[in-house]
């Protein structure tokens, strides 16, 4: 069974939603994670809760909260569409957006993880070769994070492509810009006689999720043997 | 030139060091938990001290009155760590070059030079998962070297190897110090090590420095025990390779009192080679024994007859402008009637001074 024209194009939304959800908020993500990890500051746990809020909250609540925020007439989205001529709401951004922040905190525990765990000595070793902290950061800390950095990522891609209820509540369902494969499912159960298109979306979905899991098992098994430093050949 | 002299509190542990590191090799000895790491780390910039200074080469690194800190990437000192270091995720070439980064790259024939000096040819690809203790260490070397440093600090980078591997990196720290003209600070609890590497020892001994001198002067001194634990008391001597016996793997050896026969020696003839003789491996006679397997025998004349403690008398031999150091039993010394002028010979086993305690000077 090949998929149709307008299963591809679901699809393809799909990833271009989830690919540019975690591209954005990565950096973020990074910085983030390194400040809860690395740096005490006043209001950490408040902050820290916050990154979390997204994990604990009714996925129908951000989007709410996105679309007051960001919606036409929100605060801040009334600002972006005056200043930039940015409108994300009921657009396929404002469901990277959606994404991206419902991914967020996946992202920043599994990259915090790998912060913490981080050898220092190995920081101290490279600053008496010459590495101030950003070089430091960007040759030794960040290089060795790279199996939280490949987890995080494969984490928060698949929670942005089985995001839903942020996504309907903050850019509706909008076929070929915001109704991505969860939603098109959903779509095609509420219709009648939509069994069998359904059906045939849930397995691509049960498809891409295998594709994934796989992917991530051999990426995080590779990161983690280039950080033990083994040669690529090795066998231990 | 380096000039140290600080303080530093860790704890209950107070950390109080001065001393002064020209050219060639400064080892810092003592037993673990003198104080030695905090010192390089000092030195380093990794660990902050509260109060003192340290000059290199007449720029203050460090000076708590002024408020002067530079930073440790600023500080260009070179540091090989005990366990290593190398960066996990880079193969030994990117290890070496990682430096370079920093400053205006590796210079190719600085590079090649390191790698010819080191061995470390066919290691370039390797990661350093793939590497032995050994390798490891040696790449280690070269990536500090790499780093054109004004000052090199060694922190015991030979004791997570084995003995086979110690003797290994040991013989190129030997290569590198006769090539390089930065000061190398070399921290050790290993006797041999220092007797071999050495040309200034600072003894060490909880936080503080307990004496400096030459390793002659050091590592001979009968009251030495307190500082280094399970350091023996003993007599280095400098000598000189005038015989190599092939057939019974028997070099002698001259020194300026006469000559030793010690088997062993990595060394041609002519070249210098330091010896370290234990006070207990020296036995006394009144007269020369005939008849007997101990190859060594050296007229002398008794210096000093030491304090009695625990039945053991520690005696002073001079032997031409040697001064030998012999622990015997008090009630030989009594028997012998042992005392300050005594025409004796001094008896030392060859096998007695195996390897570990012979090394080119």
């Amino acid at each position: 069974m090949m998929p149709t024209a307008e299963e591809w194009e679901i699809l393809g939304l799909s990833l271009r939603v989830a690919f540019w959800a975690v591209l954005v908020s990565a950096p973020f993500a990074v910085a983030v994670a390194y400040a809860l990890a690395r740096f005490d500051f006043p209001g950490k746990t408040l902050f820290d809760a916050a990154v979390h809020l997204p994990l604990v909250l009714p996925p129908v609540v951000v989007g709410y909260a996105l679309l007051l925020l960001l919606g036409k007439h929100g605060p801040i989205g009334s600002l972006l569409d005056d200043w930039f001529g940015v409108v994300v709401a009921f657009r396929w951004t404002g469901a990277a957006l959606a994404a991206g922040i419902m991914g967020f905190p996946l992202m920043v525990r599994a990259l915090r993880l790998s912060f913490e765990t981080t050898d220092r000595k190995l920081e101290a070793a490279a600053s008496t070769l010459g590495a101030g902290r950003i070089g430091v950061f960007l040759t030794v800390t960040l290089p060795l994070a790279l199996p939280g950095i490949v987890t995080g990522v494969l984490l928060s891609f698949a929670r942005g492509l089985g995001e839903f209820g942020a996504t309907i509540t903050f850019v509706s369902n909008i076929p070929g810009e915001t109704r991505t494969l969860p939603l098109a499912i959903y779509t095609y159960t509420q219709t009648p006689a939509g069994d069998a298109a359904a059906l045939r979306l849930s397995l691509i979905a049960i498809a891409l999720s295998l594709a994934a899991l796989f992917a991530s098992e051999v990426l995080v098994r590779r990161a983690a043997r280039r950080v033990r430093g083994e040669d690529a050949d090795s066998r231990y | 030139m380096l000039t140290v002299d600080i303080e530093r509190r860790l704890g209950a542990f107070r950390l109080k060091a001065a001393f002064e590191a020209g050219e060639g090799v400064t080892a810092l000895f003592g037993r673990s938990g003198a104080g030695k790491t905090s010192v390089v780390n000092v030195i380093a910039g990794i660990l902050r001290p509260d109060r003192g200074r340290i000059v290199l080469n007449g720029e203050a690194l460090f000076d708590g009155e002024r408020g002067i800190d530079v930073p440790t990437p600023q500080r260009r000192v070179g540091y090989v760590f005990q366990e290593g270091r190398l960066f996990p995720h880079l193969n030994a070439r990117q290890n070496l070059r990682y430096a370079g980064l920093f400053s205006r790259g590796t210079p190719p024939s600085e590079f090649a030079h390191v790698v010819e000096l080191l061995g470390l040819k066919d290691l370039l690809d390797r990661r350093p998962g793939n590497l032995s203790g050994g390798e490891k260490q040696r790449v280690a070397i070269g990536r500090a070297l790499l780093s054109s440093p004004r000052l090199l600090l060694l922190d015991e980078p030979l004791a997570s190897l084995d003995a086979h591997r110690k003797s290994e990196v040991l013989q190129y720290i030997e290569l590198m110090r006769d090539e390089i003209k930065v000061p190398i600070v070399y921290v050790s609890h290993a006797v041999e090590e220092v007797v071999r590497l050495a040309d200034t020892v600072v003894l060490m001994s909880a936080g503080e420095v307990a004496t400096t001198g030459t390793p002659e002067e050091v590592m001979g001194r009968p009251g030495l025990h307190p500082g280094t634990g399970a350091f023996e008391g003993g007599t280095v001597i400098e000598t000189k390779v005038i015989e190599q016996d092939m057939q019974y793997d028997l070099a002698t050896l001259a020194f300026d009192g006469g000559t030793l026969a010690v088997t062993n020696v990595d060394a041609l003839i002519g070249e210098p080679v330091r010896v370290r003789i234990r006070a207990r491996d020296v036995s006394i006679a009144l007269e020369r024994p005939g008849r007997i397997s101990i190859q060594n025998v050296l007229g002398g004349r008794i210096a000093a007859v030491g304090e009695e403690r625990n039945g053991i008398v520690d005696v002073s031999i001079g032997i031409g402008a040697t001064t030998l150091r012999s622990r015997i039993t008090a009630r030989a010394a009594r028997q012998l009637g042992l005392a300050p002028g005594l025409d004796v010979y001094a008896l030392v086993k060859a096998v007695s001074l195996d390897r570990r305690s012979a090394g080119p000077a």
